[in-house]
Parts: C-alpha cells; structure tokens; sequence
C-alpha cells in the first residue's frame, strides 16, 4: 500500500511536470528585465526578480480588467439562467417537435464565429449595441444559450419526473415549478455551465475585439493581445500580462472547483 | 415513470396549452438563434455566392454560382486545411481524453494533496489561448526550447553510445507529412494521383496537438471525476470480491460505464477542435508548407486581410458542414437512446 | 440530491463580491462631444510612445478635442485590420485610419468611397513643397490626396553582426552583390557559422527577403513593371531572382518557422547568425538593446538594390461619414507638422516623410536612411500593401509558405502569374 501510494505520488509529480513547464516560463520571464527577456535565455532564472513586468502590465490591464468583470458576469448568468430554463422544458415538457427545436438550438454550438461577424456587427449597429459592453453581453449569451441548454437538459433528464408531477398535480404552472422546484435544485449544473461560460467569455477574443472597438471599454484578452506592439515586443511585461489576466478564471476555480466536479457528477454532462 | 407523467398529462387541450406554454418560454431563445446563427449563416452563405472579393461590397451572384467553392476546393491550402482538421481533432481528442482519463483514475482516491493535484492540472483551462500558444511555441523552439534539456537528461549521449543520432525534433518546424496514404488511394481512385497535398499525419500537428490536450486535458479529467464520484461504491466492491486487480477493475467495470462521459467529452472537444483558431495563430500560424494551418485561420485570412469576402465566406459554410457531419449523427444517437 | 451549504455561501459570496466590484464602475462619460478617434495599430514600447507624443502636440493646439486613441496590435495592423474593414463595411468608420499608401489606401479604401480627399489641406499647410512627388503619385488620384504619411521604413537593407564578421576577417565594403554575398555564406557556413537570419513565424517577414531579392535582381524599373502588368512574374529574370531567394533560404537558421522578425534580431546580437534582410525596424530593436552603428552591428544596402529605397509607410487617411470630420482634419494637419514628424521619427525608429526634417537629430543609420530617400529611386513594397491588391498580398504570402518547403520555382512564379490576372494587374 506504501509503495503503491508512493508510485502514484511520483507519476502525478511527473504529470505536474507537464503541466507546470509553460507556466515555469511564463512566471521566470515575467520576472525579468525586459532586456533580458529573450528565447536563448528562457529557461534561465532571473538574475535579479523584478516586479517591473507585472507592475507595468497590472497598470495596463487594470482597467479592461475591469471591463471583463462587468461583461463576463451577467453573460454568465443570464446565459445560465435561459440555458436552465430551457433545458427544464427541453426534458419535463416534451412535445412534439421539441427535439427538432433542440438539435436546431444546439447546433450554434458549433457554428464558426468567423462566418457571423460581419452580419453580426450590422445587426448590432443597427439595434444600437454596437460597440458597447450591453452588445457584447448580448453576444455572448446568445450563442451560449445551446451549450447551457444542452447542459441542463441533461442534468434534469437525470432527475426524477415525479417531482414535476407533484407540483402539477398541486396545480403549479409550467414556470411556477421550475422557480420554486427545480431551480433550487439545479446549483450543481449551475456551477458547471457557469464555469464553463465563465471562461470561455472571459477568454474570448474574437468577438470583444470585432464588438467592441473603444480601447477603454474592451475587454483585457484584447488589451493582453495589444500588450506586443508590431514592430516591437517587451515578453516580460506579456508574461506578466498573462498571469494578472488569468488571475480571475483561476479564482472562480479554486472557489468553485469543487462544485464544478460535483456538478459534473451529477450527470450534468452526461449524454 | 415518465409514462406516468404523460398520462397525467394526456387531455388534449391541456397538452395543446403546455404546449404553447412551452414554446413561448422558449420563444426568446428560439428567436435570438434564428438571427444570430440562422440568419447570420444564411447571410454568410449568400456572400459566398457573389463578386465581393474587394472592401467595396459587390453582392451581384457570380458566374457560374458555384464558382467560388470550385476555385477553394482547388486550393492546395484548402485541402491541406480540410486534411489538418481531421489529423488533428483526431490526435487531439485522443490524447485529451486519455490524459484526462488516466489523471482521473489516478485522483480517484483519497490521499493528502488530491484537491491540489485536482487544481494544479485543471489550472491551463483558466488561460487565454493567446497567451498559451506564445509559450508553447518558445518550449517547441527547436534551437532553444524543450530540445536542450534532452542534452542535458542525457538522452542523446545515450542514443549516440547507441550510434543513433541525438533526438531533436523540429516540432512546429517541420515540414514533413508523414504516413501517407496518396498512393493507397491512387490504387483504388486513379483521380486521386493528381492531389496537391500529402495526405498523411504534418509532424508539425503533433506539438499543437500536445498544447491543446495541455490545455484541455484538465477539463476532461474533472468531467471523469464527475462520472467516476457518480459511480456507487458497491460497484468496485462487487468488482474486488470477484478478485479483479485495480487495473482489470477500471478496464472492464469502471470505464465502460463512463461510456457517455466520453461521448459528451469527445463532443465538447470536437467543438473546439473545429474551430480552433487562437492557439494556433499564436503558436505556429499556417505553419510551413501549411502543416498546421486551419479553416478557421483560412476564413480569418481571406476576409480580413485579403478582404476575399466570398471566399472567406465559401469557407466558414464549408467548416459549418463538416461539423453536421458529426453533430448530426451524436443528435440522432442521443434521441434514439432516450426513446 | 443534497445541497452542499457550504459551497452554496461560496458561491453567493463570490457572485456578491463580481456584483459589487461591477457596480462601482462609474458609468463614465460616452457622450463627450469634441472629440476625435484615431485608429492605428501603435499599441506598445517605442511606438506607443511615437503615437503619444503625436496626440501630445494635437493637445496642446486643440486642448478642448478629446482624443480617442483606438489602437490595435498585431504585425502590419493584421487583428487590427479586420476590425476596421468590419467597422468600414458596416457604416461605422473611425475618424482616421491608420494605413499604407499605395494600392492599400486606394484600392480598399479610396476606391470604394471610404476616404476623403485632403486636397485642400495640402494647400492650406503647403504640403505639396514638402512631400516628394514620388510618394505623393502612391496616395494621388485625379490630383487628388487622400493620406497624410508620418513616417518611412526602408525594407531594403541587409544588417550584420559587426563583430562576428570581423572575427572571421570579412569586410563589407559600400555594396555588396548577390555573388559576394554567397561566397561570404559558404565560408561563413563552413566555419560553422549560420550566414543569414530569419525569423518568419509571420510569413511576411521572409516576404521582405523575397522582395528585396525581387528588386535586386531584376532592377527598379522591372520591378514597378510587375504591378502594372508590363512584367509577368514568370519571365527569366523573375524566375533568377526567385532562383536567388530560394538559394538564400539554405543559409537560414533552423528555428526561424519558430522566431517571430524581432526574436531574429535577438539572435543577430547574439551572434547565432550573422546577415539579416529585414526592413529598418530592426534598428530600433538594436537601438534598444544598446547597440551601436557601425560598432556592434553594420549595414548595406539589399544586394542589387544600391540606388533603391523600398518603402514601407505608414500614413493616415479622413473618413467618409466620419462623427468629427473638423476634428479628425486638424488631427491630420498635425500629423504633417516638420517638428511633430520629427519627435515621432525619432521615437520610433524611422524617418520623416517629409524631406526637410533636421536630419543632425537622427542616428548614423538614420541619417544615411534620408540620405537615401532623398536620392533613391522610391518603389512600393508589396509585403505591406502597398505595390498590389490585398487580394494578392495574400496570395503571394500562400505561396511562398509554400515555396519555403517544396522550393518549386515553376510552381511559385505561375502561381503568382495567375493570381496577378485575378487580382486584376496582372496580364
């Protein structure tokens, strides 16, 4: 049992390895000089640690920092929040033609973002959103409804009927039950499909940088990327950039992680 | 039990205002999808039947209509991209899902430092692909990169006592396409001796393949946790008193049945695999020769720097039907298995 | 299915705390009236900071106009671009634009309807006398301009390591040919020495080698006949220059699929390879890592391309349905200022479009840089837009990916002959 236990240690130890190597260089670069930053030297320690890299970096990304909060947490939300209504009538309300309505749904999941932009922003310019954070929010929640719904749709699959029945028998409306039964029950799927909408908003690009065109209001993926200029590139101060961006997504694991599994083994995710 | 339900619910005018019900909660949605994917796509598809191939917009139908597709589908690039896709959903989601799924098993016990393991692999998730591919692409660097330290390992004093040549890979570097199958479909299809592109295995996809299953291996393997904390501890119970060793018990007991698990993971890799755009750019672009470009990259090109809007467009509807051709498929067999 | 206390005040907390922080965000003012948005892809270090001390002296003559400072990054404007034609297409144009003269501005800017014409601000400022007609025939059309140009790269130019060609005895006199230039190589790779530098993660930057052999080999005046379709890109002497570039892409260093332009530059200064074909932003990597002219690194013009300056310029253009047109002009006037021209050359590396700058303000390099663009036959690059249709840019980016790899003369020169007919130049 000892040897196993320390078996397992050492083959996790080198898993970790693997996973720490980008990380290794990204931290060691960003604590460098930013002219000793270079590809010969990168797996080199810092001869001396400066937080210059970052101090720069967080004075530059603080304030799309900021922007990225304020877009990516009702994005999250709301998306949730229409994925779980949805997927409840998805699974408890069938009717016919429901699951074509489904598969037609689902299906934005897998469009590539490159095709919509141009009807995109002159649909957004023309309902008045271009350009602006609501615009964005509204992007992405739309085309995240299909993987929220596919989400809950499969959590409350999993759950038994009888409890909807109950509520109906008791005379409760399509809408009461769900706010009063179901969505109480539904933390584990909401911390899944808010994770997962979490990062793939905060982490986006295309649309924050097509959407929303103000320096000053976009989101920080975009100022990261603006970060290394054409004609020149100080990696220190992207490295560092790197870190303080992912800082948030890394938080909301550690805080939600744990649900996160939890909400997967729920059958949050299964087919 | 949900016949139950269903006959509960059978009278006709009441089914017929659930029903109604029903669709009007979904209405909102119904209805953003069909501007913002249905229209918009529809959209894109006219595009890519005009002239626009200049910033000035040009929406007159070209002749012939199908013009457009023909001249893309004659593209090396276009083939070589169409090619890359397959090769690397292929190796990626392989990869991802077995890493993910060892890391998984190996966490699915408890001991100190678990919860710490759990984050430190789901960690890469958390980044902007962006700012990965710039890593990787400095740890593939031939010359500087994760080569050296087979030097220093070791590794290539070894390999030269054994007079083979010292391991250094050229990772997003090389040009070559390997495992070809030209020839063996030039046997059974003559046309096929006049493709422009290799069709085998780019090397330079490997390295690519390894940052995103990096990047995603952790997600896979907390979907795993998911499943196997799902699965009662009567099961393995059942399974040691038979006598099976850990590896037989997760082999022929445990894994089976986190069968859907996988679909669901593969599917969600699948998704990301068709559209993968950031991490490449950033990593390795179109690569040499094309050895790791992708439609997405290809779309993003022609439209925007070519300003080709056609055939920028011709490109995206193309991406849009190879993802059909495994949606669909995981649709039918997601209903069937409800029925 | 029993809920986890615990991780539920988890999450309230959380989402407490992102709805607070979201809540103190001031709604910040969006109506601000006088103001002008300025859109380039000038986003870091020296080049940030030419655009600031621009915007700098625009406030300081107009200190009510409020300037937006829209920049994007990516090489040669490449994720900033598509925003742009995105913004253009869609009817919501930035004051003024940051772009290339020649075939860029007119073709996909001017042509469409997209730009204004400046011509009376060349009259009211005298911008005519300044600017050499040369340069003012790639913005021109029916006597009309339609960009301000702050700033001039030479692509034509072939660095060294200084010191490293001294340890191996090599001088490199005023000129150098494409002969000399391989014999030097094959020493240079026989003393286990890589000869040239090359950092292409970004395709274009093997372009600018493609390019610059182009000219060299077939001359100025061939060259300028390739985008008017008096040349085609399969006659012999195109055929020996491609020949030229495909020679020197085997003395290139090994990672260079691997290195971005300015990692190559880092690689010269250390001495892991010795030549490199690169545009003269490369002097101001060198600049900022403490090199010195003519001590720790040399120059000389591209083999063949002596009396030549191939150009590669930055101007900005006057939108059409623009939200501050009066604004967006003055910024513009700003922009062809002698001393504001001055102030952002020298930040960033380059030198003034216009010809009289105080060129006693400019480095060594520099200085012969004017020199040059005051006396040289002035061509258009085509890596950056300026010689052909983006159509072909991109086409000629695929085809030399895939020249790199199969070094296919045939394949690469009818490529381009055909793509040139399509782009619409070509014959």
């Amino acid at each position: 049992m000892r040897v196993k236990r320390i078996i397992l240690i050492i083959v996790l130890g080198l898993a970790l390895l693997f996973y720490a190597l980008p990380v290794y260089v990204m931290v060691v670069n960003g604590l460098k000089e930013a002219t000793n930053v270079s590809m010969a030297t990168m797996w080199v320690l810092p001869r001396q640690l400066t937080a210059g890299g970052f101090a720069e970096a967080w004075a530059m990304l603080a304030p799309n920092l900021r922007n990225s909060l304020i877009m990516v947490v009702p994005a999250a939300l709301i998306s949730s929040m229409i994925g779980a209504v949805n997927g409840y009538v998805f699974s408890k309300w069938r009717f016919r033609g429901s699951e074509i309505l489904f598969a037609l749904l689902l299906f934005g999941f897998f469009i590539p973002y490159q095709a919509i932009l141009l009807p995109l922003v002159r649909f957004l310019q023309w309902i008045g959103l271009y350009g602006t954070l609501p615009g964005l929010v509204l992007t992405h929640v739309v085309y995240g409804i299909s993987v929220t719904t596919l989400i809950f749709r499969n959590f409350y699959i999993n759950m038994p009927n009888a409890i909807v029945e109950a509520a109906t028998v008791d005379g409760a409306g399509l809408l009461q039950t769900f706010w009063r039964i179901m969505l109480p029950l539904s933390l584990p799927a909401f911390a899944v499909t808010l994770i997962f909408q979490f990062t793939n908003i905060w982490n986006d690009f295309l649309f924050g940088i097509t959407v929303v065109p103000n320096p000053q209001a976009q989101p920080v993926t975009i100022a990261l990327n603006n970060l290394s200029g054409s004609f020149s590139v100080d990696w220190n101060v992207v490295m560092s950039g790197a870190v303080v961006a992912a800082l948030p997504t890394a938080l909301v694991y550690i805080g939600l992680g744990r649900l996160f599994v939890r909400g997967l083994m729920s059958g949050a995710v299964k087919a | 039990m949900r016949r139950v339900l269903a006959s509960n619910l059978r009278g006709s005018a009441w089914q017929r205002i659930t029903r109604h019900k029903a669709l009007l909660v979904l209405l909102p949605s119904l209805a953003l999808t069909g501007i913002f994917v249905y229209g918009f796509i529809g959209s894109s598809f006219f595009f890519s039947l005009t002239n626009w191939r200049t910033l000035a917009v040009d929406l007159s139908l070209r002749e012939p209509l199908w013009q457009t597709y023909a001249e893309m589908l004659a593209m090396p690039r276009f083939q070589a991209d169409l090619r890359n896709t397959v090769v690397f959903s292929v190796l990626f989601i392989a990869l991802a899902i077995s890493m993910g799924l060892v890391l998984a098993i190996l966490l699915d016990r408890q001991f100190a430092g678990r919860s710490f393991f759990r984050s430190a692999f789901l960690f890469p998730y958390a980044l902007s692909f962006i700012v990965t591919g710039v890593l990787w692409r400095w740890i593939f660097n031939p010359e500087t990169g994760i080569n050296l330290f087979f030097d220093l390992l070791g590794i290539n004093k070894a390999l030269a006592a054994l007079g083979i040549g010292p391991l250094a890979p050229g990772w997003t570097t090389d040009p070559n396409v390997v495992l070809s199958v030209n020839q063996a479909i030039a046997a059974v299809w003559p046309r096929g001796a006049s493709f422009q592109i290799e069709w085998g295995i780019p090397v330079a996809l490997i390295p690519v393949a390894i940052a995103a299953t990096w990047q995603l291996s952790g997600f896979v393997m907390a979907m795993y946790l998911g499943g196997l904390g799902g699965i009662a501890q009567s099961v393995r119970d059942a399974a040691r008193i038979d006598g099976a060793s850990e590896f037989r018990m997760y082999r022929s007991v445990i894994v089976p049945m986190l069968t859907p698990i996988t679909i669901s993971t593969a599917i969600i890799l699948l998704h990301v695999s068709l559209k993968i755009f950031d991490l490449v750019f950033a990593m390795s672009g179109v690569g040499p020769g094309f050895a790791t470009d992708m439609p997405s990259i290809f779309v993003f090109e022609m439209m925007f720097k070519a300003a080709r809007y056609n055939l920028g467009a011709a490109a995206s509807i193309v991406m849009l039907l190879a993802s059909c051709i495994v949606v669909i498929p995981y649709l039918v067999h997601t209903f069937r298995s409800r029925e | 299915m029993a809920l986890d206390l615990r991780g539920m005040r988890n999450v309230t907390l959380i989402l407490a705390g992102v709805l607070l922080l979201a809540a103190c965000q001031d709604s910040g003012s969006s109506s601000e009236i006088n103001q002008v948005e300025v859109f380039s892809w000038w986003t870091s270090g020296s080049e940030a900071a030419a655009l600031e001390s621009v915007f700098e002296s625009f406030r300081s003559q107009y200190p009510d106009v409020n300037v937006i400072n829209a920049s994007i990054a990516g090489g040669g404007g490449s994720a900033a671009r598509p925003v742009l034609q995105t913004r253009l297409v869609g009817g919501n144009p930035p004051d003024t634009w940051q772009t290339h003269p020649g075939a860029e501005v007119m073709g996909q800017y001017v042509t469409p309807g997209f730009a204004l014409s400046l011509h009376d601000l060349y009259i009211e400022e005298g911008w005519y006398q300044v600017f050499p007609s040369s340069l003012l025939s790639m913005v021109t059309e029916k006597g009309q301009p339609f960009l301000v140009i702050l700033n001039l790269h030479r692509s034509n130019t072939l660095w060294y390591n200084l010191p490293l060609l001294a340890d191996h005895n090599i001088e490199i006199g005023e000129s150098l040919s494409y002969e000399e230039l391989f014999d030097i190589a094959e020493s240079l790779s026989a003393a286990g020495v890589t000869p040239f530098c090359m950092g292409d993660a970004g395709i274009w930057a093997t372009g600018i080698m493609f390019e610059n052999a182009l000219a060299g080999v077939i001359g100025p005046e061939r060259y300028l006949g390739l985008w008017d379709g008096t040349v085609s890109f399969t006659d012999a002497d195109v055929r020996t220059a491609i020949e030229t570039y495909g020679r020197l892409l085997n003395y290139l260093n090994t990672d260079h699929a691997a290195l971005s332009w300015d990692q190559a530059v880092d690689k010269l200064i250390g001495g892991g390879c010795v030549f490199y074909s690169m545009g003269d932003w490369v002097y101001g990597e060198l600049a900022q890592a403490g090199k010195r002219d003519n001590v720790d690194f040399g120059w000389v013009a591209a083999p063949g391309t002596e009396d030549t300056y191939l150009l590669v310029s930055d101007g900005f253009t006057l939108a059409q349905g623009g939200p501050n047109a009066e604004a967006a002009r003055n910024m513009l006037r700003v922009m062809g200022q002698r001393k504001v021209q001055e102030d952002f050359n020298l930040l960033k590396g380059s030198i003034c479009a216009r010809t009289d700058c105080d060129q006693s303000r400019f480095g060594p390099y520099l200085q012969w840089a004017m020199e040059s663009y005051s006396t040289d036959m002035l061509i258009p690059t085509v890596v950056h837009g300026s010689a052909a249709p983006a159509d072909f840019q991109q086409a000629l980016n695929d085809a030399l990916t895939d020249f790199v790899v199969r070094r296919n003369v045939d394949a690469f020169a009818n490529t381009l002959k055909r793509e040139a007919r399509a782009s619409g130049f070509g014959k």
